[in-house]
């Protein structure tokens, strides 16, 4: 079952589109319909971020095919994304 | 496509059919409050401002005043000011008049001998205007007459998802049938605004785009504060939204795919046809009320938490694409929007319905704050009272 969107090819987040159990395999569809699978390291609420590939520390974090913040931290695939490992701050 | 609306004699077609009771200053908001709530048809507001304003605060709150009377779902305004205040009556008079020639009277509190004798004179006036008023019939006009306004407030990852998405092939239709649409909420375009800007008309729209933006994070950064700061919200977090780049991003999908034919500052008219944005507060209250100031006679709101926000004037219309806000805020929420996520329909279906409905509600139904009674409107302003 798909549980989880990728909305833009460039993103390295997916927003789960059901609540996601640390342990599961997560579903992730691309806008071409294929699916990308990763195993959640972390409970993810409903409509929240799960990181699809490994972010290192200062990193861009990616959604809408757009920058949305830097990585505080390492981010393994499969972990939540949020305020906890994501620093809001202008790009330029 | 066509609505059924009301022709006014400035040429404007609105879809309600209303008595605004205006309040000049917050010194005269009780007082139009109950002259309100003596006449059927009337609707009024809570003026928080009207004084001991700097000379921008003070055109904000001119613009929303003159705008709210103009905006062509407007029958007629009843003025009422206390006297005293800097929003005197002939400027605001003026101000109207310069937008519109629709009726209009006017009362001064300090010079009709106090608040009971004006409500006499200003309920029988209004009285009078609500039964002119309920003479006029619909008639069908093109939806090129409209202007919609497009909010998101009480954003979840939800809004950039689906909702948003949705109000944005809404102002592409909107567009391709000759209407206007009008994307709002510049702290809202903060980290979004250089997409916004590839698809402005003209080399000063585009630097229009990144001057409103430039001037917010100034502002703010002249008192000391930073637009980050409260933004995003709690809620907005909670929901899943980390940044404000991300509730950006999420956000300007309202505007769809057109290109931006102006950029209007705070509350003023809009006369241009398309997507145009507008520089207001991410404060919903008072960026709907810049937009219905501007001539919008519907708002479509999109909500990830779920918001109960109306409008005195328009019709808010309140959109919501995560399906547990739907069932949970059920009674402030018109439209399920989660099937652009889970299915079955096609964004075109979904998109195509939604556009039935917004003409549902410029032929007459009532959104569901407008059954509620849900009125509720602010004033941006600058800085503080003097």
């Amino acid at each position: 079952m798909v549980n989880a969107l990728i909305i833009n090819n460039k993103d390295n987040v997916a927003v789960a589109i059901e609540k996601i159990d640390k342990g599961t395999e997560i579903n992730c569809k691309l806008k071409d319909g294929s699916i990308l699978k990763v195993d959640a390291k972390d409970d993810i609420q409903i409509y929240h971020k799960v990181a699809t590939k490994d972010i290192t520390r200062d990193c861009k974090v990616m959604k809408y095919g757009q920058y949305i913040g830097v990585a505080a931290d390492d981010i393994k695939k499969g972990e939540h994304v949020h305020e906890h490992n994501v620093i809001s701050k202008r790009e330029n | 496509m066509n609505f059924y609306g009301y022709k006014r004699p400035d040429g404007r077609v609105g879809v309600r059919n209303n008595i605004l009771i205006l309040p000049a200053s917050v010194c005269a908001s009780d007082t139009t409050r109950i002259i309100a709530s003596q006449v059927e048809g009337a609707v009024t507001f809570n003026n928080q401002n009207g004084c001991a304003q700097v000379e921008g605060d003070q055109q904000y709150t001119m613009d929303v005043m003159a705008g709210f009377a103009a905006n062509p779902n407007i029958y007629a305004t009843v003025v009422v000011s206390l006297g005293c205040e800097n929003c005197q009556m002939d400027l605001v008079a003026d101000a109207i008049n310069e937008r519109t020639n629709k009726p209009m009277e006017k009362f001064i509190i300090q010079e009709e001998g106090g608040t009971l004798n004006t409500i006499e004179k200003a309920t029988r006036a209004a009285r009078r205007l609500a039964q002119e008023a309920s003479a006029l019939k619909r008639e069908q006009y093109p939806i090129s007459e409209l202007i919609i306004g497009t909010e998101c407030g009480g954003s979840d990852p939800t809004s950039g998802l689906a909702s948003n998405p949705l109000i944005g092939e809404l102002s592409d239709r909107i567009v391709a049938h000759g209407g206007t649409s009008i994307l709002s909420e510049t702290t809202e375009l903060i980290g979004a605004e250089h997409l916004l800007a590839e698809r402005a008309k003209t080399p000063e729209i585009r630097d229009k785009i990144f001057e409103i933006v430039y001037r917010y994070e100034k502002a703010l950064q002249s008192v000391g504060e930073e637009v980050r700061e409260g933004n995003p919200s709690p809620g907005n977090k909670e929901g899943g939204i980390t940044t404000l780049e991300e509730k950006s991003l999420g956000c300007i999908h309202k505007g769809g795919h057109t290109e931006i034919t102006a950029v209007y500052d705070y509350a003023k008219q809009v006369s241009e046809k398309g997507l145009v944005i507008m520089d207001t507060p991410g404060n919903d209250p008072s960026s709907v009320a810049a937009m219905v100031a501007g001539g919008a006679q519907i708002i479509v709101f999109s909500t990830g938490r779920g918001t109960p926000t109306g409008n005195p004037i328009s019709p808010v219309i309140k959109i919501t694409g995560n399906k547990i806000t739907y069932e949970n805020m059920i009674d402030h929420m018109d439209v399920d929007a989660s099937s652009v996520i889970y299915g079955p329909q096609t964004m075109e279906e979904i998109a195509d319905a939604f556009l039935d409905e917004v003409v549902e509600v410029a032929n007459g139904k009532l959104t569901k704050a407008e059954s509620m009674g849900f009125t509720e409107i602010a004033i941006a302003r600058l800085c503080n009272y003097v």
